[in-house]
């Protein structure tokens, strides 16, 4: 014990230390935000622009429909010829040219736009909706249907949906748990990754150095690899813990900017927020302090030990079956692929439908579960389903770190040997 | 208790391969012990067996006559055949890490640390890296950490490869000292000239047997062959060298001599002592030069080689 505990803090100090650990947690968190910032500001110089569409409309039917929006503007061109305003559209460099025709049924046949450029998807709609409406209308004053009671009649709905505990959820915010469950179970796959191949490299590392003998003629090999996995696991949560204040400090800057106390959040607090800020963007905030933020916390901390301890043993197996990193490839396919697995199913299956049964097997395989399973807490998990989860993937671990410390014993003192899978069996066996 | 170390009937396996059949060696209190061996003769193994890195399919190791205990890595330091230091840490941090994992408390690892840096006129190195040493440099690190919690039993695999000659003169004499101050030390090596030099005992391996072992004088005792190289003055040594080849098995032989000497080795039978071939000699030629053939360890190690070859 009194070695193992000497490990840990060796492997943890040898990664805090590094350079590369310290820009990363500082680092990456800042880009982060400066990438949403970025992205937000490309968005709104893209809407930010004026478009002006030239109309040209022989039916004289449409010069009233077609209103000024922020981003469009129509400009009514149908005085002059269609070269005209062809030639007119072109020079000024307008956006394009609407030709309707003059004798315009209900199959648009006919209507015409001329551009530069192809338009985008949203506005070809929006000019298709405006035409289709007013025809829409002319067909419905021809058979004599009364326009103004046809929409009183129109029914909204809205379904308002609620879990059995009473929270209440709205399709915004099931957008959110998506973007929450699945941001929780990407970092984690990040996280899985990043740091196997730091416990990789650091087996590695110890063979090319060929200081292995001499630290297994002290200790058991089980508990140099036991000590090594702990202390990077250590790191990673210094790591994710300094995300998770980062991002706290941040929340709570922004919280004190909206005027918000998120400790006495209340109904009548969510209106006094709608004065400041949108509706939407208070119902945002609401959304995501309503989320299971603490026990996504909490699952996130034990699906990461979890998982990270079931690859980092294989990435630790691996480090020790090879003289080199370029020596790995052929190994880290099937490590990859199980968590590229995790995270395709999270992106379509559990977005589709969090408690299908693709979703839920996903969730229960311990090599895709931990990355599935975040995605699906945000939707409501029931607890005998984590239960299992849990359960199977630490019998899971213990079989797989039996394996890979036998692997990994035999491994750190084989040199010049080019281990393929069939060596990798017969080391079992040593 | 006589012997420190004794390894019996230790046999080990991978795979289809066998690594050590049956191989038994016992270390004296206080003696330094020669394991030799071509390469790939198992002597590495039976290293990593005494060590407990790997274990054995079959077969016990005593240490001070009670089976090895996973404890008694406190008593054994092990300088392996492949070894280093990790590349990015400093000199005095990794060897405070190393000395702590053999046992020893903090405070007590860097008192030694400090007396061996300064015995070795390291001082200035503590916080230097090791990529910052040179090979020889890093060995003597490598040195001072195998020796730092006074082991009773020392295990030494191919100590001096990769050194250069003052370094190797340097632990050579620290060995020495180590061993006069009581320590048992086995070295495992196929360079031949330093088991002359510094061996009471050895062990020779051959393709995963134990083919020889004993005591260095007695084992070279039972390899003499009566033989004798001489240097002979003579009015003619031509025809003396033809009357000494009909009475007895004589061969060639080069030594260095200022006179112009007829220079032969002379084996005798089992009945024959020096003394008579002296006496027969005496009234044939000027004898400048006498001298017993007594076999390197080297020609032990090839004549039973091969033998068993």
């Amino acid at each position: 014990m009194r070695n193992l505990k000497l490990i840990i803090q060796r492997e943890y100090l040898a990664r805090v230390r590094n350079k590369t650990f310290i820009i990363m947690t500082f680092l990456s968190p800042l880009f982060l935000i400066g990438m949403f910032a970025l992205i937000a500001y490309l968005s709104m110089l893209n809407s930010s622009e004026q478009r002006i569409i030239g109309l040209y409309d022989e039916s004289e039917m449409f010069a009233t429909e077609f209103k000024d929006q922020e981003q469009v503007q129509y400009l009514d061109l149908s005085g002059k010829t269609l070269e005209q305003a062809k030639s007119l559209v072109n020079e000024q460099e307008y956006y394009g040219l609407l030709y309707i025709p003059e004798n315009i049924d209900k199959t648009l046949e006919g209507v015409q736009f001329f551009g530069k450029e192809s338009p985008g998807l949203g506005t070809v709609q929006a000019i298709e909706k405006t035409i289709a409406d007013r025809l829409t209308r002319e067909e419905l004053i021809e058979r004599g249907i009364d326009v103004n009671q046809l929409n009183e009649a129109r029914t909204e709905v809205k379904i308002e949906i609620q879990n059995f505990s009473g929270q209440r959820t709205s399709k915004m915010s099931n957008y959110i748990k998506m973007f929450f469950g699945g941001a929780a179970g990407y970092l984690l796959m990040m996280f899985i990754i990043i740091y196997g191949n730091m416990v990789m490299r650091s087996v590695i590392e110890e063979k090319t150095n060929r200081i292995i003998e001499i630290i297994v003629s002290s200790v058991k090999p089980i508990q140099l690899m036991m000590g090594k996995v702990l202390g990077t696991s250590l790191a990673g949560i210094t790591q994710f813990t300094i995300w998770v204040i980062l991002a706290g400090a941040l929340a709570m800057i922004s919280f004190y900017v909206l005027g918000i106390d998120i400790f006495t959040v209340q109904k009548s607090q969510l209106e006094s927020i709608e004065q400041i800020a949108k509706p939407q963007v208070a119902q945002l905030v609401m959304d995501v302090i309503n989320l299971p933020i603490l026990s996504l916390i909490i699952f996130f901390l034990i699906y990461f030990i979890g998982g990270y301890f079931l690859y980092s043993a294989i990435y630790a197996a691996i480090g020790a079956a090879v003289d080199s990193e370029t020596d790995t490839q052929q190994f880290m396919f099937p490590v990859i692929l199980p968590l590229m697995l995790g995270i395709y199913v999270g992106f379509f299956s559990v977005i589709e439908n969090p408690h299908g049964s693709v979703s839920t097997i996903f969730s229960m395989i311990p090599l895709t579960s931990p990355i599935v399973m975040l995605m699906r807490i945000p939707f409501g998990v029931p607890w005998w389903e984590l239960a299992i989860s849990v359960t199977i993937l630490i019998l899971t671990n213990f079989a797989v770190i039996w394996l890979a410390a036998k692997i990994y014993r035999v491994g750190i003192l084989m040199y010049g040997k080019k281990a393929s899978y069939k060596e990798l069996f017969k080391w079992l066996k040593y | 208790m006589e012997n420190l170390l004794v390894a019996e009937n230790i046999y080990k396996q991978f795979g289809n391969f066998t690594a050590l059949n049956n191989v038994s060696i016992a270390i004296p209190r206080g003696s330094i012990f020669g394991l030799l061996g071509p390469n790939g003769a198992g002597k590495t193994t039976l290293l990593r067996i005494i060590n407990q890195i790997t274990m054995p399919d079959r077969g016990q190791v005593y240490l001070d006559g009670k089976p090895l205990h996973p404890d008694d890595i406190a008593h054994i330091g092990y300088l392996p055949e492949e070894r280093g230091l990790y590349k990015s840490m400093k000199v005095g941090e990794q060897a405070l890490y190393l000395a702590r994992l053999k046992g020893l408390s903090k405070t007590e690892a860097k008192t030694r640390l400090e007396y061996w840096f300064k015995k070795l006129q390291i001082e200035g190195w503590w916080d230097k890296k090791i990529q910052e040493l040179s090979k020889g440099m890093a060995q003597k690190i490598q040195f001072i950490i195998t020796v730092l919690h006074q082991p009773k039993l020392l295990i030494f695999d191919e100590p001096f490869s990769g050194f250069d000659p003052v370094n190797a003169g340097l632990i050579k004499n620290e060995i020495l000292q180590l061993k006069e101050e009581g320590a048992t030390i086995l070295f495992s090596t196929h360079r031949m000239e330093s088991v002359e030099e510094l061996c009471d005992y050895m062990a020779l391996i051959h393709k995963s047997n134990k083919l020889l072992d004993g005591k260095v004088s007695e084992i070279k005792r039972a390899y003499k062959s009566n033989t004798y190289e001489v240097g002979l003055e003579s009015e003619n040594n031509a025809v003396l060298f033809a009357e000494l080849n009909e009475k007895f098995v004589i061969g060639n032989t080069n030594f260095k001599s200022i006179n112009d000497d007829l220079k032969l080795t002379i084996q005798l039978n089992n009945q024959e002592t020096p003394n008579q071939l002296l006496e027969y000699l005496l009234g044939r030629a000027r004898i400048n030069h006498f001298v017993e053939v007594i076999p390197s360890v080297n020609d032990i190690f090839i004549k039973t080689v091969t033998q068993n070859a």
